[in-house]
């Protein structure tokens, strides 16, 4: 990592990062997709929301081509333990952010219906949920870079406000619904999109989840405080 | 802080790299083991355990002295003046640096196989059997199924089995490689030593090396010095590395290559190294 003696043969030290590099650039396109996304629902701008839809494909090229980067570093250079560690953590990490990046692209979608089914509701509860979700997707993706496990771990411990957004959310929508049934399209959108961005954060938190383990070579405890209680399974696991 | 020191759960690696090392008894205990090249003090307080019935890697810079450490498993310092040995190497219980061993009992314990193939320009029969003759009395047909029983176990048995009486020396060197483990195992070690045994052989005689030694260390403890960590990786149990003549960490083989507790063993093995 950062402070390491370079690698004797110079080209495995430029390959690691040029992965570490490609990595960076696709956080990049993914931290953008987030932030327009939100943009695009929080000022009803249909042309960001576009914006968004067309950035999902380049995301998905950035993910193939870091895969194919990392599988023939793999079977090149045989790299061992942080080398290995961190080759493995490329090809996960590319999977979460390119999950991020559809969530992003679905939230742009909806948010294009909800300008056009006119709504009378705040949006200020998604728009905080939209804003911690990309800090700590900005924060993780500089660990990542930075190869810093205690902000991974501090990551790792914030995604409970976000989950306890999401449960605020998800109650005041469905008592919306039950006032006034003409409300279900768009309160069924905007839930999905609350939903949406609780999954931006649970990756993010796996992102930060596999630097820790990158770095340190040790795996954070399996327990992670969860904070999503709207699942029937959630209720009957608890209550049982 | 918490997390930090928060044990590497059992889940973190696939159940298939959790090797059982340290299980039962060790075959080999090394006790605070130091030794001298005259003044050169080449191993440095060595302590480590080679677990019975398991393949143990040694790895290290050239002239880290893990090489040394197989001299002195079977002895073959002593046919060098001026080189000792101090404390206690251990092979079941009994202590083989001490003084009054006899060393053709000691190195029947322990085999060992070499860098370079080392055939005896005689039959390949007669290779195999060579050992056995100084240390047993069997008749004919006892020493044809040693022979049959070695050559088979090297995974060499079917490729010589109809030209026995042919001279070694024709043999490929990877078939010569096999032909000197087998010779090593005709004595029935308890201990085989491979010092660097596919340094010269191609990839394919490398690969049935190595699955031979898989095979054997059901019957034998196996240690092995090798300068190729994906070897160290495929065959090992567990790894031992070396650095100026101390043994700087072991560790089942999994958790060397994949997450090292020492720094100088993570820069020896990912190459940032000196």
């Amino acid at each position: 990592m950062p402070d390491e003696p370079k690698h004797i043969v110079t080209s495995f030290e430029a390959d690691l990062k040029k992965l570490r590099d490609m990595i960076a650039g696709m956080g990049g396109l993914v931290e953008a997709a987030v932030a327009d996304a939100a943009t695009a629902l929080l000022d009803h701008d249909p042309e960001v929301a576009g914006r968004v839809v067309q950035l999902d494909p380049v995301i998905d090229n950035e993910e193939r081509g870091i895969e194919q980067f990392a599988v023939r570093l793999l079977a090149l250079r045989q790299p061992l333990a942080d080398d290995l560690r961190q080759v493995i953590q490329a090809l996960k990490v590319i999977t979460d952010l390119e999950r991020i990046g559809d969530y992003a692209a679905n939230i742009a979608k909806r948010s294009l219906v909800i300008n056009q089914v006119a709504s009378t509701f705040s949006l200020s509860g998604l728009g905080q949920m939209a804003l911690l979700v990309q800090q700590n997707l900005k924060s993780s993706i500089d660990a990542v870079g930075e190869g810093d496990p205690q902000k991974a771990i501090a990551v790792w411990r914030a995604d409970q406000a976000v989950d306890d957004l999401y449960n605020t959310i998800f109650r005041e929508l469905i008592t919306y619904m039950m006032e006034d049934a003409r409300s279900i399209t768009a309160c069924t959108h905007l839930l999905f999109i609350a939903k949406n961005l609780e999954r931006i954060g649970d990756h993010t938190t796996n992102i930060a989840e596999l630097t820790y383990y990158a770095v340190t070579g040790e795996s954070l405890p399996d327990f992670r405080p969860k904070g999503d209680q709207t699942s029937a399974y959630t209720h009957a696991s608890t209550a049982g | 802080m918490e997390i930090a020191s928060h044990p590497m759960s059992e889940t973190a690696l696939p159940g298939g790299l959790l090797s059982t090392t340290q299980t039962g008894a060790p075959r080999v205990s090394i006790r605070n083991l130091n030794f001298y090249y005259g003044a050169n003090h080449a191993l440095k307080n060595v302590n480590i355990d080679f677990p019975d019935k398991q393949t143990t890697a040694m790895i290290g810079p050239s002239g880290c002295g893990k090489s040394t450490l197989l001299r002195i498993l079977n002895r073959m310092y002593d046919l060098y003046p001026g080189q000792r040995a101090e404390g206690e190497v251990l092979i079941g219980g009994e202590n083989i640096i001490a003084p009054g061993q006899d060393l053709n009992r000691l190195r029947r314990r322990v085999g060992m196989v070499f860098q370079k193939p080392t055939p005896f320009p005689k039959s390949i029969y007669e290779n195999v059997i060579f050992g056995v003759r100084l240390h047993e009395k069997l008749s004919k047909s006892e020493l044809d199924e040693r022979v049959e029983w070695s050559l088979t176990r090297a995974a060499l048995w079917g490729e010589v089995k109809d030209r026995l009486q042919t001279s070694a020396i024709g043999l490929s060197g990877g078939q010569q490689q096999r032909l000197c483990i087998a010779r090593s195992i005709a004595v029935r070690p308890e201990v085989l030593l491979l010092d660097e045994p596919t340094s010269a052989l191609d990839p394919i005689s490398t690969l049935k090396i190595e699955e031979l030694v898989d095979e054997l260390k059901k019957e034998f403890t196996i240690i092995i010095v090798t300068h190729n960590m994906q070897q160290a990786g495929r065959c090992a149990d567990q790894v031992a590395f070396f650095y100026l003549g101390e043994l700087v960490e072991s560790g089942p083989t999994s958790n060397i290559f994949t997450a090292p507790r020492e720094r100088k063993t993570q820069e020896y093995i990912t190459g940032r190294f000196g």
